[in-house]
């Protein structure tokens, strides 16, 4: 893998959403199949990263990403197989460093993940936890799989599970260098604040609201990142979403997108398609206008290693989803080169396990941690 | 002193925009430099149910919301729809997150048909801000269709109120802005979880 200084990526929640144009909804079996079927366009176009959200109730599928992007990783050579988000709240912090470790191996480093805390507060009673607990889970569970990921023998004592006692968990991260977190928040800074003590990436998934809410959030977590001494906050590593609907006129892109606009799950049955995209990172327009409003992003949350767009919800079909991942291949030499200029050597290229491995990264990550 | 009145009449004119300027001047008249700023939530009312389905406010509502939780005080006034606030003032109100009208000196108001529906205003309106931790003056206002033919009664009461809120508003400094919550640096945060052994 060469380096990048931007990943471009798609991230999916898997959710099995009508086509309001035609009322007919996937089988979930359909659904599972096309969110390889992206992750394999994925790839061809060129991108380097492929993210499954993990759910545990209708509508959505994936509740199973490890097995999903096992699957993946055996049909692909290229892309990162990542997660939007693990739930670092709710799985049991030692399946999730086996679950990762085991993908590593069998994806030849290509993975790394995204815990978060789901969008569902009843997930926790499914799982045997308290949901108010959030953040205290988020904390500890974390705390322990950093520590299974570096350490053999582990003997642990927390407040959420039962404790270890010289426990090694199997197999070991690939090349003794754990999978990259990226630790994924839309409103709290208790998560931010997590992600810069251990020097791990803070994704901030902007997609819905307006920029200012992300800039204070992405600032607070470089400005911890430097306090906690990992680098500047320049440094520190930045991930972001998008979202996009293109066609080669901007007029035919709007018109076939609005029906899936005006019901989508998340915010249809509001505001107009005009107004959300004027404030928030949505674009429905012209392959330009998407590199343009790509390229403000980071005006507004400074250079970053990682962009992952939406491109599959709100029940658009399989084809226009492959379809809108064709015109993004088309763009993607544009976004890279234009992302590229300009940004300061000084400015980490986004995380990759070779890299990684050629950094010692282990060592030093339990130096600074 | 920046006194925001919040409205949520919906015809024009408006029984409650005219109960909401009636307390506007009996509070300017009480209050030293009272500077007043009316906001008709019927003019926010797409924008209100925006915010509601997109979680974020659209520019105008935001700058509203902004006024309202920077104010010195609040004078409230909803129409009485069913036994309770209208819906469009509870959308606006349920918009405030729960900490930012604490401490706030708040008069509220209601208007309806008929007299029987008053004391809605303290089995509803009063409760709500309470919530809130504002601090409501004792004196409700409540207006009926009949209070607007008769000299009797509204204006006492727009009057005591007014004073109230005055009297609430004397010596104190303008508000200041709500402080952004604090970070718990994560040591702390760690630490919180350790277990706790006794010492044996």
């Amino acid at each position: 893998m060469s380096t990048t200084s931007t990943q471009f990526g798609i991230f999916t929640v898997g959710d099995v959403t009508p086509d309001p144009t035609t009322g007919r909804a996937p089988t979930e079996h359909e659904r599972i199949k096309a969110m390889v079927a992206l992750a394999l366009k994925a790839e061809e176009i060129g991108l380097d990263v492929f993210a499954s959200g993990e759910h545990h109730n209708p509508p959505f599928v994936p509740s199973s990403p490890t097995t999903m992007l096992g699957f993946i990783a055996a049909r692909t050579s290229r892309i990162i197989l990542s997660t939007s988000t693990t739930l670092i709240t709710t799985n049991d912090p030692v399946k999730i460093a086996e679950d990762f470790a085991m993908l590593q191996h069998l994806a030849d480093g290509r993975v790394d993940l995204m815990l978060g805390r789901g969008n569902t507060g009843p997930v926790y009673p499914w799982f045997g936890k308290d949901i108010r607990m959030g953040i205290p889970l988020a904390i500890e569970n974390y705390a322990l799989l950093h520590q299974l990921w570096r350490e053999e023998n582990v003997d642990w004592e927390g407040r959420f599970r039962t404790p270890l006692q010289s426990f090694t968990s199997t197999p070991r991260p690939l090349d003794d260098t754990p999978p990259f977190v990226w630790h994924g928040s839309i409103r709290s800074p208790e998560i931010a604040e997590q992600a810069a003590y251990y020097g791990d990436g803070f994704f901030a998934n902007n997609i819905f609201w307006p920029k200012e809410h992300f800039q204070r959030l992405i600032g607070l977590y470089r400005d911890r990142y430097a306090h906690y001494g990992h680098g500047t906050p320049e440094q520190a590593y930045v991930g972001v979403g998008g979202q996009f609907f293109m066609r080669k006129n901007s007029q035919d892109a709007v018109r076939e997108f609005r029906p899936y606009f005006d019901n989508a799950p998340v915010y249809g049955h509001g505001p107009s398609l005009e107004d959300f995209t004027d404030q928030t990172p949505l674009t429905v327009g012209s392959p330009q206008e998407v590199i343009d409003k790509t390229l403000t992003f980071r005006e507004s949350f400074g250079h970053y290693q990682r962009q992952l767009f939406l491109v599959d919800h709100a029940g658009l079909p399989l084809k226009t989803a492959l379809e809108q991942l064709d015109q993004l291949g088309e763009i993607l030499p544009t976004l890279r080169a234009e992302m590229a200029s300009g940004r300061p050597s000084t400015v980490p290229d986004a995380p990759t396990h070779a890299a990684r491995v050629a950094a010692g990264s282990r060592d030093v990550e339990e130096v600074s941690a | 002193m920046n006194i925001v009145v919040v409205t949520a009449g919906l015809s024009v004119p408006s029984s409650t925009r005219l109960l909401a300027d009636r307390l506007a001047a009996a509070v300017g008249d009480r209050v030293d430099g009272a500077d007043l700023r009316v906001i008709e939530l019927r003019d926010h009312a797409k924008d209100i149910a925006n915010h509601l389905v997109t979680g974020f406010p659209p520019p105008s509502l935001r700058e509203a919301l902004d006024a309202v939780v920077s104010s010195d005080a609040l004078i409230a006034v909803t129409p009485i729809f069913n036994a309770s606030y209208s819906g469009l003032f509870k959308s606006f109100f349920d918009l405030i997150e729960p900490d930012a009208l604490t401490g706030k000196p708040v008069i509220i108001g209601a208007t309806g048909g008929t007299p029987r529906h008053s004391l809605a205003l303290e089995h509803a309106v009063r409760p709500l801000f309470t919530y809130l931790h504002a601090v409501v003056v004792p004196t409700s206002v409540y207006a009926a269709s009949e209070d607007w033919g008769n000299t009797d009664g509204l204006d006492t009461r727009v009057a005591r109120a007014a004073g109230e809120l005055a009297g609430l508003l004397t010596g104190r400094a303008p508000s200041p802005r709500p402080a952004e919550p604090e970070l718990i640096p994560f040591e702390a945060q760690l630490a919180a979880l350790r277990p706790q052994r006794s010492a044996n």
